[in-house]
Parts: C-alpha cells; sequence; structure tokens
C-alpha cells in the first residue's frame, strides 16, 4: 500500500533530514495521520470547488418550470461557499500543524531557496524525471522538485484562492459583512471585481493543472 | 449672482413655487436617501435656513452626459429646485453668462466663499503634453481644476470620466487621462461613478450635502455608501432566476422573452456596484436589465478595457490573442495533461526495458 510504503519509509530515514530540530520529531506514524485526513478533506473539497466554481463560471442549461420552483444555481453556490469554508478552515488547520508537527508538515510551507544543497537536490529530481539517473533522491516527505511544485503551486494558488474567494464572497455578504472588512483589500488591488473573478478562474486551472501532475507523480511512485 | 445669506426655500418662494410642493420635494428626498419620514423636516428646515451652498461646475475630457441625467431628475420638482438650491455659479455647458464674464466667476467665488465652495468636476483631465489636449478657457484644464480644487470644501467627481478615468482613459490612453484623485490628492473627493450616474443619485447627494452639511459616509473607494453600497445583482428583480439556474442562451430565444436571467449573456450586474436596479432610470421606468440588455458595468473601474460586454470572463490580452481564462486554462491542462501521458509512456517503456534487463531485484520496487 502506498500509504504504508510511504510510513515505512518515513520511519527508517527520518534521522536523516537536514537541520531540523530532532526534539520535534514525534514520531512519523503521529505526524503524519492528521496531514493524510487533512489531505483526504482537501481533495474533497477541491474537486467539488473545481465542479461547482467550474459550472458557476458558465453557467447551467436553462431549467424549465417558474423560478418559484428551481434553486438549482442556488444549491451550485451553496456547494461551492460551504466547500470553500471547509477547505478554508482545513488550511488554516495544516497551517497550525505545519508549526507543531514535524519537519515533513512544513515543507509545503517554506521552501528554502537560497540554500546550494536545494538547488542540487532539485537538479537530481529533474534528471530523475528526464531518465537521466534512476537513483531516487530523499525518500521521506516530498522531493525537493514536489516541495518547489508544491509550494508554488499548491501553497500558494490556494492562499490566493482563498483571499479572492473570500473577498467575491464579502460582496455578497454585504460591505459590511466580517469577509469583507477582512478582504475588501482584495478590491484595492483589482478595483473591478470582474478582474477577480477572473484570476480566481484562472487559479482553478492552475490547481486543475497542479492535480493533473500531482496525481501522475504520485501513481509513478507507487 | 445670489447672496450669501440667500436660501433655497426663499429662492424657490420667489420663483412661484408653493410651499407644499416644497414640503412634497422634501419628503420625496428624504424617501430617496432611504432616510425616515422624520428626515422630511428637517431637510425642508435645512433648506429654510441654510444659505445655499455655491457650487462650481467644471468640465474636462467628457461628454455631457452626466449633465444631461442631472438635469433629468425624475421629479419635475426636483429638476426645478436643484437647478436653485445649489448656487450654481458656474458651469460652462448651460450658464447665460460667456467668456471673461464666465471667467471672471470663477475667480470670484474661489475668493468669497473660500473653503465653503463644492467643485462639481465632470470629467476628466489629461495629463500628457503638459494637459494640452483639453484646453478650457486658454488653459489647460489641468491647471483650472487645482486652482479651483486648492480652496473647495470638497470635490464631486461626477461620473466615471471623473471617478476612474472612463473611455478616454482606454488603453493606450494617448492623451493621458487620469481620474480626479490622481491630480488632486489633498481634498475630499465624493466619487459618484456611472456613465453616467443615475439622475437621482446625483441629486439626491446634492441634497445631502446641503443638507447636513457635510459629506455622506463614503465606501473604501469613496462612494457614497448609501448609493454604491449594493451590486446591482444584489437588487436585481432577475435575480430568482439567477438563483433557480434559468439563464437566456441567445438574444432572441425563449429565455430572453421570458426574462430569464442575462449572466450567460455577459451581464456585469455581479460586478457591478451601482442603483441601477433599486432606483432606475427616467424616473423608476426602466433600468438595462429591465430592458432586456445585460448591465456593461458602466460605474466599475476599468469597465472600458474588459473586452467584450457580452462574456461572462474578461479577455486576458498578455498572451498575444485574446483569449479568456477558460481557454488558457484549459490549453495548459492540455498540454500538462499530454507531457504527463507521454511520460508515463516513457515510463512504462524504460521499466519494462528494465525488468527485461534484470527482472528479480528491480521488480519488488514498484
Amino acid at each position: 500500500m502506498f500509504v504504508n510504503d510511504m510510513l515505512d519509509r518515513a520511519r527508517k530515514l527520518i534521522a536523516a533530514v537536514d537541520a531540523e530540530p530532532t526534539e520535534r520529531s514525534i514520531g512519523a506514524a503521529i505526524a503524519y495521520a492528521p496531514v493524510r485526513l487533512w489531505h483526504c478533506v482537501n481533495a474533497a473539497a477541491i474537486l467539488m470547488l473545481s465542479l461547482s466554481g467550474y459550472v458557476i463560471g458558465t453557467g447551467t442549461p436553462a431549467m424549465s418550470g417558474e423560478a418559484s420552483g428551481n434553486f438549482l444555481f442556488g444549491y451550485i453556490r451553496f456547494a461551492h461557499l460551504s466547500a470553500g469554508y471547509v477547505l478554508s478552515i482545513g488550511f488554516l488547520l495544516r497551517i497550525y500543524w505545519a508549526l507543531v508537527g514535524n519537519a515533513y508538515a512544513m515543507q509545503i510551507f517554506w521552501v528554502p531557496l537560497w540554500r546550494k544543497c536545494f538547488w542540487r537536490e532539485v537538479y537530481h529530481e529533474i534528471r530523475r524525471y528526464a531518465f537521466l539517473t534512476v537513483e531516487p533522491g530523499r525518500r521521506v516527505g516530498h522531493n525537493r522538485l514536489a516541495q518547489l511544485a508544491m509550494f508554488f503551486m499548491f501553497t500558494q494558488t490556494i492562499t490566493f484562492m482563498v483571499v479572492t474567494g473570500f473577498a467575491l464572497y464579502g460582496q455578497g455578504a454585504g460591505t459590511d459583512s466580517w469577509q469583507y472588512t477582512l478582504f475588501g483589500w482584495v478590491f484595492s488591488i483589482w478595483p473591478n471585481s470582474q478582474d477577480v473573478h477572473t484570476w480566481h478562474h484562472l487559479g482553478l486551472w492552475v490547481i486543475v493543472t497542479f492535480a493533473l501532475v500531482h496525481i501522475y507523480a504520485a501513481i509513478r511512485e507507487d | 449672482m445670489g447672496g450669501p445669506t440667500e436660501t433655497f426655500y426663499s429662492v424657490i418662494r420667489r420663483q412661484g413655487m408653493t410651499r407644499r410642493s416644497f414640503h412634497k420635494f422634501c419628503t420625496l428626498t428624504a424617501a430617496s436617501l432611504g432616510l425616515s419620514p422624520l428626515a422630511a423636516s428637517s431637510i425642508a428646515n435645512a433648506l429654510e435656513t441654510k444659505p445655499r451652498v455655491p457650487v462650481i461646475w467644471l468640465h474636462g475630457l467628457e461628454c455631457t452626459c452626466c449633465s444631461e441625467s442631472f438635469i433629468r431628475s425624475a421629479h419635475p420638482l426636483i429638476k426645478d429646485a436643484l437647478l436653485s438650491m445649489i448656487s450654481l455659479d458656474y458651469d460652462d455647458t448651460i450658464m447665460a453668462a460667456a467668456g471673461h464674464q464666465a471667467e471672471a466667476i470663477l475667480e470670484e467665488t474661489r475668493a468669497k466663499y473660500k473653503g465653503r465652495y463644492v467643485l462639481a468636476v465632470e470629467g476628466n483631465p489629461p495629463l500628457n503634453e503638459g494637459g494640452m489636449f483639453c484646453i478650457d478657457g486658454g488653459k489647460p484644464f489641468v491647471e483650472k481644476l487645482r486652482c479651483m480644487a486648492e480652496e473647495a470644501m470638497a470635490i464631486i467627481a461626477w461620473g466615471t470620466c471623473a471617478s476612474w478615468g472612463c473611455v478616454h482613459a482606454a488603453k493606450p490612453n494617448p492623451t493621458g487621462a487620469a481620474s480626479i484623485d490622481k491630480v488632486i490628492t489633498n481634498k475630499p473627493i465624493i466619487k459618484v461613478p456611472g456613465c453616467p450616474p443615475i439622475a437621482e443619485v446625483m441629486s439626491g447627494l446634492v441634497t445631502f450635502i446641503t443638507t447636513f452639511g457635510k459629506l455622506p459616509e463614503l465606501d473604501r473607494r469613496g462612494r457614497p455608501s448609501m448609493f454604491y453600497s449594493e451590486r446591482i445583482h444584489d437588487k436585481c428583480y432577475r435575480r430568482s432566476h439567477f438563483d433557480a439556474g434559468q439563464f437566456v442562451e441567445e438574444w432572441d430565444d425563449k429565455y430572453a422573452r421570458k426574462g430569464y436571467c442575462l449572466y450567460k449573456m455577459g451581464c456585469k450586474g455581479p460586478t457591478t456596484y451601482n442603483a441601477c436596479s433599486a432606483i432606475r432610470w427616467n424616473g423608476g421606468v426602466s433600468f438595462p436589465i429591465q430592458s432586456g440588455h445585460g448591465c456593461f458595468g458602466c460605474s466599475e473601474d476599468g469597465f472600458w478595457d474588459n473586452g467584450s460586454f457580452y462574456d461572462r470572463l474578461t479577455t486576458i490580452k498578455q498572451f498575444g490573442i485574446e483569449e479568456n481564462a477558460d481557454q488558457i486554462g484549459m490549453a495548459a491542462a492540455g498540454v500538462v495533461g499530454l507531457t504527463v501521458a507521454a511520460h508515463a509512456a516513457v515510463t512504462a517503456v524504460k521499466r519494462l526495458t528494465h525488468k527485461s534487463d534484470r527482472a528479480a531485484p528491480k521488480g519488488k520496487l514498484s
């Protein structure tokens, strides 16, 4: 099994991580479980958000009957907004876990771009994916290339989506809502909220692209 | 020009308006501002006692649609009243004086009502070539604007031109047309965007300032909250069709005739802050969506550069050819998908050849 396999590898190689205080590594299995759980919830939320988000962007085929007898778009938007809340709360918990969990929990938030050995490992991974070498690099947590992708395509994009999502939500909730108070500054960057919609929509495709590579890489490793 | 002690009430009585009509006007205004019925009497009181606020109305690069809208303020009484209620000391479009006589009024107001007059600006100043693209009274408009803004109590930026820039600031903006707040930074600016703004919004705002002697509450972007705190979408009478998922698919289809939501036709109602769906136009007769055409967001910043009025997604020009987010996203996802497929194929081939080389030891890895 993929999970067991990963846990096994994690246990074996936990000591090999560079420059992390050892007292924070509280055992890979315990540290890993919340991340798995988050991963499940997060993946489900993203799936729901992507599908409903795409439909919200394009609109549904016309429903027959009276407007009073239908609430399709309302339900789709409800699904989108509630999945957005699930994702956001999950993401907050994930950040919390990155702070208290082990070193790997931190990986998707912390990329030591300034370290030479980091780039050496990235180079190694590129060679590996280009079939130029077969030796795997580090086997615990994400490899360096994956870490880069995680940080720039996932962590950044999700943060962006959460912020713009709540800003757009604040428009509907009204200018006196907490969403607008907290996230209304987005409209100082993009004064016309149509642009925020556009960027939010592009974010969807970044996530889709990321998911493709992510799932492929995971299956391939297995 | 009227003396400083002349009130709005004395002016309209002199013009033959009855006291009854005057109170009707106050009640209507209170209602349109969303105030309580009791506020009508305080409006009446203010208009009877407070000296009229001198207003200087300048025109920069614009089409005069704000003025056109303003003079059509719904109720005939409002139209008549507003032209006398504020002491419109200068408005080159509708004033009788011309030439040096007109320009002298500017100087006079500036000196006489220092810090007490309201500067209403319709249109905006072009900044390129030292402002030479808009000459007004023999000198660049931007200079006139700066000069009059110096001593003003507040500035009203009428319309999308003055508020955001509007069509003459569209890319590549050869004249360098810029919104008022790019030029005047040390005075309160009330932005009343719209192309044009709704007549009752304009007259309502002026009434508020004269009545209460202060500026209304403004939102984050400098617009009066009482008119710009909700989107067209929030109060649209077709909103129930939006929630139901009933959309017009083509301009002449049966759904269009049934009055379904225009979301798919690129209606910008969900991204536009204005009061059209609440106050409507021409005395509450209609507004674009009611007439069957989507909102195109004329009161929003940058609406002129956001691609077709009939698309939901903004055109993204940075990609060379005009594409929208969906096309770009699908292309990217497609390319990556193909790459992944190709990579998977190569992996499989590699693994097969590998296996046949040394089958036993490497096999258990997967």
